[in-house]
């Protein structure tokens, strides 16, 4: 990484800070920024004043902060792998929701939830909260490695499959979801629809802690493989030349990428588009280093989705939008664009 | 430098390579010429240790190329591939730094940027240095792709470096330019193999030639002991006359016909 790069990674994270303090104030209590240093000053003990009401610390510490840091660790996995994801397949297309790996996390998620599988709740006894993250996990991991070997031949990835295979499994992933609605209870189907669209509602520390390492162990492992990537795009024996293990590389970023999907699908369901449009602002404003743009996605996914996450609580309080409707509605022009300018460079 | 003993690589039962022996050494331009299939890509592909032989072995500086790490080996040896496409457009002074990737681990050291600067003044594609890879014409894009290539072995002057088809699709005059740079890169000690289509500029610039006919070796020698109307009818099944040209130490090759009703 060079110092420039460095610098605008610097901007990125001074934008998060100022997007998470922005999200922290906004809401049906409102808490000025002064207050909520004053708060947090005298949560960790830096000093003993006590310039805000009580209820605004508790709404601040038990409501809000917890929704905006699960929505920074949620919008950094989702951009993170979407990058990730992209630079594998050598494709600026693929995202992990349009491909169908959210859709295979979200469709083991259900599952387990809905059909109260024994071995679920065996596993929720051992590992608590960990487990749903566990089971999205293994469904994201199913689903890439299915539309990687679909869509992949002698190491290239055909556009036409890739995209076509997302559309198949998330065919069956709303098949599947259509028909559990059948089965489901009244809880179950609030859950259901809460997994299809998306929502940070259930933030709480609980689900902060769950996904916690399942966020940090890709967002700090994936920027090692940057350079990696950036040789990758030239080719698969190509990057072998300049001495990178292709196999490794690939099985390793799969992984990466899935366990940041899964754990994102497990507490705020589907979620779509962040991974296809912020690699893809990254790319067209500053550079296609991949140096740049992994970290990068993981900083502005967070500062996305918590605007996003912002707006979806405010615009129509006291009730709430699904995030996933507003991602969607930010995502599609941008998508649309990316074909557009695709289409004319005679690549699809 | 190169040493290949009894190399056989074959594919279900199909041999694609059948016991082949050669060996080369530093500073020398040696060319694989043979016809469509005749196994020349498939043994560069061993050569860059991209697959590995069936059986037989080839030893590389004296070890076995199957010990070698990838990025030790990455250091020693370059390969120029046909395909030039990239699936996210970089800056062109990037994708020549990706020829350094294999010498540094994050940032480049400043011995790095000197060289891919040197070598883009010596491709002569310092004025593309900002440009987009994939807005630049097909020849520029070879030339950049060398570029990388040259980079990564620069301050290695007894590696290897691996050509296939380098000439292709570039005019008259890159052409040219490209085999003598490949003529000059062996003078100053590389070893340089390379597969080629054109019989004429294997003979002008190669020290020896590999002729290779459904995976087996032909003829191997200098170009005046091999290339004879007799190798290259075994070896392309077409017949041809040999022309003396005036400062040609070797005669140019001229197809015949093969059918009399044109």
């Amino acid at each position: 990484m060079n110092k420039h790069q460095g610098y605008i990674l610097i901007c990125m994270m001074v934008l998060l800070i100022v997007v998470m303090m922005l999200s922290s104030c906004i809401g049906a209590v409102e808490i000025s920024v002064s207050e909520l240093l004053a708060i947090i000053a005298n949560k960790t003990g830096l000093s003993e004043t006590s310039a805000f009401k009580t209820q605004q610390a508790a709404v601040l510490l038990n409501i809000r902060l917890p929704r905006v840091v699960l929505g920074v660790l949620v919008g950094a996995g989702l951009g993170i792998s979407g990058a990730a994801i992209q630079g594998l397949f050598r494709n600026p297309l693929a995202e992990p929701g349009l491909i169908g790996i959210s859709a295979g996390a979200t469709l083991f998620a259900v599952l387990m939830i809905v059909l109260e599988v024994g071995i679920f709740k065996v596993l929720s006894g051992i590992i608590g909260f960990y487990a749903l993250s566990l089971a999205a996990f293994v469904g994201a991991c199913i689903t890439t490695f299915m539309v990687y070997r679909l869509a992949t031949r002698n190491g290239k990835t055909s556009t036409i499959t890739l995209l076509l295979s997302g559309i198949a499994i998330n065919a069956l992933s709303g098949s599947f979801t259509g028909l559990l609605t059948y089965l489901a209870t009244d809880e179950q189907l609030r859950t259901i629809t809460f997994w299809s669209l998306g929502s940070l509602g259930g933030a709480n520390w609980d689900t902060v802690a769950g996904i916690t390492p399942f966020i940090i162990i890709p967002v700090a492992g994936l920027p090692f493989m940057a350079k990696s990537l950036n040789a990758l795009s030239l080719g698969d024996a190509e990057a072998l030349h300049l001495g990178i293990d292709v196999v490794l590389l690939k099985r390793v970023i799969i992984v990466f990428a899935t366990i940041a999907v899964g754990a994102s699908v497990a507490v705020a369901g589907m979620i779509g588009f962040i991974g296809l449009i912020i690699p893809h602002i990254i790319r067209m404003t500053f550079s296609a280093d991949h140096r740049l743009v992994i970290p990068g996605s993981a900083i502005l996914g967070a500062v996305l989705l918590t605007l996003a996450d912002l707006m979806a609580r405010t615009i129509v309080a006291p009730a709430e939008l699904p995030i996933g409707i507003l991602t969607a509605l930010i995502g599609t022009p941008v998508f649309l664009y990316i074909i557009i300018t695709e289409r004319n460079k005679n690549k699809i | 430098m190169i040493v290949v003993n009894e190399l056989t690589y074959r594919i279900g039962k199909k041999e694609l390579l059948q016991g082949l022996n050669f060996e080369t050494g530093p500073g020398e331009l040696l060319a694989i010429l043979g016809a469509n299939g005749a196994g020349k890509s498939t043994l560069m592909k061993l050569l860059c240790r991209e697959v590995m032989p069936s059986s037989g072995e080839i030893m590389f500086r004296g070890k076995n190329l199957k010990q070698y790490a990838l990025t030790e080996l990455a250091k020693r040896r370059a390969v120029l591939s046909q395909q030039n496409t990239i699936s996210i457009s970089f800056i062109v002074t990037e994708l020549v730094m990706m020829g350094r990737y294999p010498h540094f681990e994050q940032s480049p050291s400043a011995n790095d940027v000197t060289i891919v600067k040197k070598v883009m003044e010596e491709t002569g594609i310092s004025h593309l240095a900002g440009r987009d890879y994939n807005t630049l014409s097909g020849g520029e894009q070879q030339r950049v792709q060398l570029s990388r290539v040259l980079a990564q072995i620069y301050d290695c002057p007894d590696a290897c470096l691996f050509l296939d088809e380098p000439t292709n699709g570039l005019d008259l005059l890159y052409q040219q330019q490209m085999m003598e740079l490949a003529r000059r890169l062996a003078n100053q000690g590389y070893t340089v193999i390379c597969i080629l289509h054109d019989i004429n500029f294997a003979a002008r610039f190669a020290d020896r030639i590999l002729m290779l006919k459904d995976g087996r070796k032909v003829a191997m020698g200098t170009p005046v002991e091999v290339v004879t109307a007799e190798n290259l009818s075994e070896t392309f099944g077409i017949n041809v006359r040999l022309i003396a040209c005036e400062g040609y130490s070797c005669p140019l090759v001229v197809p015949e016909m093969i059918s009399n009703n044109i």
